[in-house]
């Protein structure tokens, strides 16, 4: 009689606890992943440094003002979702020639971009400049759709050339960097990168 | 018939022996991917404006966040900063990524992000104040917390 209630513990119940667990555990757990539109504050030096002179046709100012609206060179108002339109056009204008480089060879006219070569907008993307100057009441949701929209136009540039370049988009290959960093890679998104540079400056927001 | 019956009795019941397994396994994994330490927010949930160009965020031990948002309490008016389990002041926030900088280890500094999580309806003032600070300190890699999304005119009201 002794011999057969020991025989065996019970374990029926061991399920249920687990399901209990499982439940609590399920319900608690958060799997966001998260995201957000990427950017590097420019450096801040102690000694104040010179104004770089840049030239107004290579500068894509866009104001928005505290109602949200936008206006692009001080004249043309328009939507957030013409913005990544007239920032390709700006960027891939390629009217001039890009900067002299330090060791003094001179700048070459640029034979990758696709614009309209107009003499009245940026000389060459790693010339062009995108001024986003906002007020401190806009709207964040606003100011990120405007930033949205100017690295849409980046990317979209970078993509175009990477298919051209390497038969791959740009996107393809930051993520193939992602699974297997190659010295090869590294230097196809370097020059992708360094093709069309993202020159963003942020003026003091009107008060 | 009665060759049947004898058949049918010998049919064992299906054994649950493996279900408390199959339960523990996903209970395990449960408990791995589970990130408990969620800080209470004591600024109403920001509602993260829509963006199609997101980057995910890699290295999520080396993220720090900054909260922006309105207060819960509909009197008070204007942008709140939370960071951590407090709501703090803009001239503060230098001193919440010192002390995020000392948990980490030296040479991973230099590789921190710090996320800004804001209301799609703060004002840009609060934000630049936000990265005036951060710049001041040489924490220079920001990212602006959104969501995935093509809807860009929910971000702003017309």
């Amino acid at each position: 009689m002794a011999r057969r209630e020991n025989s065996e513990i019970n374990a029926g119940s061991m399920a249920d606890i687990a399901f209990l667990l499982l439940i609590f555990f399920l319900v608690t757990t958060t799997m966001d992943v998260d995201s957000g539109i990427a950017r590097k504050l420019p450096e801040k030096s102690d000694t104040p440094q010179e104004d770089v002179v840049v030239k107004q046709k290579n500068v894509l100012d866009i104001t928005v003002n505290r109602n949200n609206q936008i206006l692009i060179e001080g004249t043309d108002f328009v939507q957030v979702t013409d913005i990544k339109r007239i920032a390709m056009d700006f960027i891939d204008n390629g009217g001039g020639e890009s900067a002299a480089k330090p060791d003094g060879t001179p700048g070459k006219p640029c034979d990758y971009c696709k614009g309209a070569k107009d003499p009245a907008s940026s000389d060459h993307p790693t010339k062009a400049v995108i001024s986003l100057q906002s007020d401190r009441g806009t709207t964040y949701g606003m100011y990120v759709s405007i930033q949205n929209e100017i690295e849409a136009a980046y990317n979209e540039l970078r993509n175009r050339l990477a298919l051209e370049k390497y038969k791959r988009s740009y996107n393809d290959l930051l993520s193939d960097y992602k699974d297997n960093a190659t010295e090869s890679l590294k230097e196809k998104i370097d020059f992708l990168k360094y093709s069309y540079p993202q020159i963003i400056s942020e003026p003091e927001p009107i008060k | 018939m009665s060759k049947f019956k004898k058949k049918k009795k010998g049919l064992p019941a299906i054994s649950t022996a493996s279900l408390p397994d199959i339960v523990f396994m996903l209970l395990f994994f449960f408990m791995v991917s589970t990130t408990m330490r969620e800080t209470d927010l004591l600024i109403k949930k920001p509602v993260l404006p829509q963006a199609t160009e997101v980057k995910k965020l890699e290295m999520k031990s080396l993220v720090s966040t900054i909260y922006v948002g309105k207060s819960k309490d509909a009197r008070i008016g204007g942008d709140k900063i939370q960071v951590n389990d407090k709501i703090i002041d803009v001239s503060d926030v230098p001193s919440f990524i010192f002390s995020e900088r000392a948990l980490r280890k030296e040479e991973e500094v230099k590789f921190m992000t710090t996320s800004i999580k804001a209301d799609k309806e703060a004002n840009v003032g609060t934000i630049l104040d936000i990265k005036e600070q951060l710049r001041d300190i040489n924490a220079l890699k920001v990212s602006f917390s959104t969501t995935k999304g093509a809807d860009l005119k929910s971000n702003y009201k017309k």
